[in-house]
């Protein structure tokens, strides 16, 4: 949850420029593994209006409705970051943003796929496209929320834990399969 | 473990600590030669593995600076990272997903099978595959290889389940859950597979094989073997005669060091062998090492590799298990009445969630592609593993713009597709869809050409030596103490995963190397 612990280090970052917050739905996912019931991330570079506008950017790359926005305020921290040690890429994102209406969040989902495919081919949003899909999928508020349970060494593996529970389809017979080990 | 002296005449130098460089360490040293072995990676271990996959791939994959080119997806799709294998030691052995299948005997008299297919630069291989047969029984019995020799296969996992059901529909017969060398049961000191799926990221129960904690331990405990981590080989040397005699390397702080040596193995892995052996030109060798015939780098086969995930109403969960435990080999065989030569095999495969929308969709973004993820936990995957076409202009060159930390010329890729392996892959992907339909798919998405993994071919053995850079052993045609000892060797990609025939090759090449050596030969 090391992720989850960086939402809320607000008060540790006095250099901060701009602030992305939001509430942890009750019942949502994150929810369950949330440590307290809001969330703050600090940008560093990025102000908070910039980072508001990539974040609708980020979820019109990647729309997933029911996800918290706290997973995708993650992309925009790690966009600020990379912001923060490159002037080149600072510059990148904020001319980016300059050629996106200044309402961008504000207007429909149809309103921003066409501005978006305006400007598909530029570096801006194909490092935008990128960074959404490397950070988005990898925190732990995405693994709860798509169903997935990642690495399962510590726990014994998949063997004890539903590794062959699919019933919707027949049993492969023993021959063109193999036996359980001991105890499984 | 050895410590060998810079000076020393008399050891094997192995560049490369894999499938091929790891197994003739073990060989060569258990037999009494003193070999050092120059790994560009680090040693890691069950216990280091990390287990965040994007740390993983971080840890595990060469990583510096390659450039490509050609007409294959690769380049469009990811321009940086032509090619995913390992720089670690243990070398591709880590990252494997352990698919261990045989070449069939008509996959290696290629040219005779397939006829003059325009375009392509097929041979036979020298060797028979009776010959190779005893070599691949050794190789099953090291590596514990399920569904032979009386080892149990791996059990159905849930994923497997899905693709049994629809290659049953389809008609195959040949379905099982795979030759894999993992451990169905405990054996050889190591563990039984406990169905993680993380296969990929270095197997932290270590059931499934790798030379870093089987072949590398086990030349160390000779006596005979100097390994030598984050030592990168930049140049092989010869003495006036032609016969190399050492190799120049950059030490774990960058400084250059020589080792001289006997004999030289090359198993740097399909791009980094060939590359080597260009990058020591010299006055009596203007085109690289081992290059009279102009084929070294040329050649170069990846396999026809692509994913076909299907959607379902009901959950998969396809990310528990063992990621590759399930094929179906039924069109593995040559019938030229489905429009191409040479066969495929379909295996089992899934991708974590991290990794899946990065390498496991094609381009896109918005509304369509995140309702492919949505449904992520209904996913089945699989993907084709088959034959491509050696072509002379496929091949690793250096790129003279581009230079490594070292200041030297990287690889350069290129692949121009052969029609064959785009009949091929419409052919698999087809099969595949009506698969996952014939179970009842909502949906079926067929994935991009990614990064190549199974990089062979590009410093062949050849009867001929006109057709290829080694002879039936691995060695040099141009020079007797230099060996090619990895997939680079092989003669042509077949259907099945390397990695078993690469150990084969090796087994075999030790054998060789240390008759003639004791015979004074080399």
């Amino acid at each position: 949850m090391d992720e989850l612990v960086t939402l809320n280090r607000r008060e540790l970052l006095k250099t901060a420029t701009g602030l992305l917050t939001g509430w942890v739905v009750a019942g949502s996912p994150l929810a369950l593994i949330a440590p307290a019931r809001t969330w703050a991330v600090d940008l560093i570079t990025l102000t908070s209006s910039e980072g508001a506008t990539l974040m609708s950017l980020a979820r019109t790359i990647a729309p997933h409705d029911q996800l918290d926005n706290a997973a995708y305020a993650l992309v925009i921290q790690a966009i600020d970051s990379d912001a923060a040690k490159n002037a080149g890429t600072h510059k990148m994102i904020q001319e980016g943003l300059a050629a996106l209406r200044a309402d961008f969040p504000a207007t429909s989902e149809t309103e921003r796929v066409a501005a978006v495919k305006e400007i598909e081919s530029s570096a801006f949003f194909q490092t935008m496209r990128l960074k959404t899909l490397q950070v988005l999928y990898s925190s732990p508020i995405a693994y709860a929320h798509f169903g997935y349970e990642g690495e399962a060494f510590s726990k014994g593996g998949y063997l004890f834990r539903g590794f062959n529970d699919l019933r919707w389809l027949p049993e492969v017979p023993v021959e063109d399969s193999g036996p359980l080990p001991e105890g499984a | 473990m050895a410590r060998i002296d810079f000076q020393d005449e008399s050891a094997v130098v192995i560049i490369g600590s894999g499938a091929g460089g790891g197994t003739l360490a073990h060989e060569l040293t258990t037999r009494g030669i003193k070999a050092v072995v120059l790994e560009a990676g680090k040693r890691q271990s069950k216990a280091s593995f990390s287990q965040v996959p994007g740390a993983a791939f971080l840890q595990l994959t060469w990583l510096d600076p390659r450039t490509q080119s050609g007409d294959w997806g690769v380049a469009k799709n990811f321009p940086t990272l032509p090619v995913w294998h390992c720089k670690t030691v243990g070398g591709t052995t880590v990252h494997w997903t352990a698919a261990t299948p045989r070449f069939e005997p008509w996959e290696l008299r290629a040219r005779t099978t397939y006829g003059n297919i325009p375009g392509t630069s097929l041979i036979d291989w020298p060797i028979s595959y009776d010959e190779l047969k005893t070599y691949y029984l050794l190789a099953e019995r090291r590596l514990g290889v399920t569904r032979r020799n009386g080892v149990p296969g791996l059990p159905a996992s849930n994923n497997f389940k899905v693709m049994y059901a629809g290659a049953k529909k389809l008609g195959y017969k040949r379905v099982h859950t795979g030759h894999l060398a993992i451990n169905s049961r405990p054996f050889d000191g190591r563990a039984s597979c406990i169905q993680q799926g993380f296969c990929v990221q270095g197997c932290k129960m270590g059931a499934k094989w790798s030379t870093l904690y089987t072949s590398i331990p086990r030349a160390e405990a000779t006596g005979n073997l100097d390994l030598r981590i984050e030592c990168t080989a930049t140049r092989i040397e010869h003495r006036a005669d032609g016969r190399v005699n050492a190799v120049i390397y950059r030490d774990t702080q960058g400084r250059e060091q020589r080792q001289r040596a006997r004999v030289v193995c090359v198993a740097g892995n399909g791009i980094e062998t060939p590359r080597l052996l260009l990058l020591s030109d010299s006055s009596k060798f203007p085109h690289g090492l081992a290059n009279a015939a102009g084929q070294v780098g040329r050649n170069y086969c990846h396999q026809i590799i692509g994913f076909v995930w299907g959607i379902f109403d009901k959950p998969v969960s396809s990310w528990r298990g063992a990621t590759l435990a399930g094929v179906v080999e039924d069109e593995v065989k040559n019938d030229p009445s489905r429009g191409f030569v040479g066969g495929y095999r379909m295996e089992l495969c899934t991708l974590d969630l991290p990794t899946f929308p990065l390498v496991g969709l094609p381009y896109g973004w918005g509304r369509d592609f995140a309702s492919i993820l949505e449904n992520y936990r209904n996913m089945a995957g699989m993907l084709m593993n088959g034959e491509d076409m050696p072509r002379a202009e496929n091949r690793i060159t250096l790129n003279h713009d581009v230079k490594d930390s070292f200041g030297l010329p990287v690889a350069n890729v290129h692949v121009d597709e052969h029609p064959n392996d785009q009949a091929m892959r419409k052919h698999a992907q087809t099969q595949m869809s009506r698969m996952y339909e014939a179970v009842g798919a909502n949906r079926v998405v067929l994935g991009p050409v990614t990064p190549a993994t199974h990089n062979t071919c590009s410093a062949r053995m050849s009867a001929d030596p006109r057709e290829g850079v080694a002879n039936a052993w691995g060695q040099t045609h141009d020079i007797k103490n230099l060996f090619i000892s990895d997939g680079s060797a092989l003669c042509t990609a077949g259907s099945a995963n390397p990695t078993l025939t690469i150990v084969a090759l090796a087994l075999r090449q030790a054998e060789y190397i240390s008759r003639e050596m004791r015979a004074h030969r080399v």
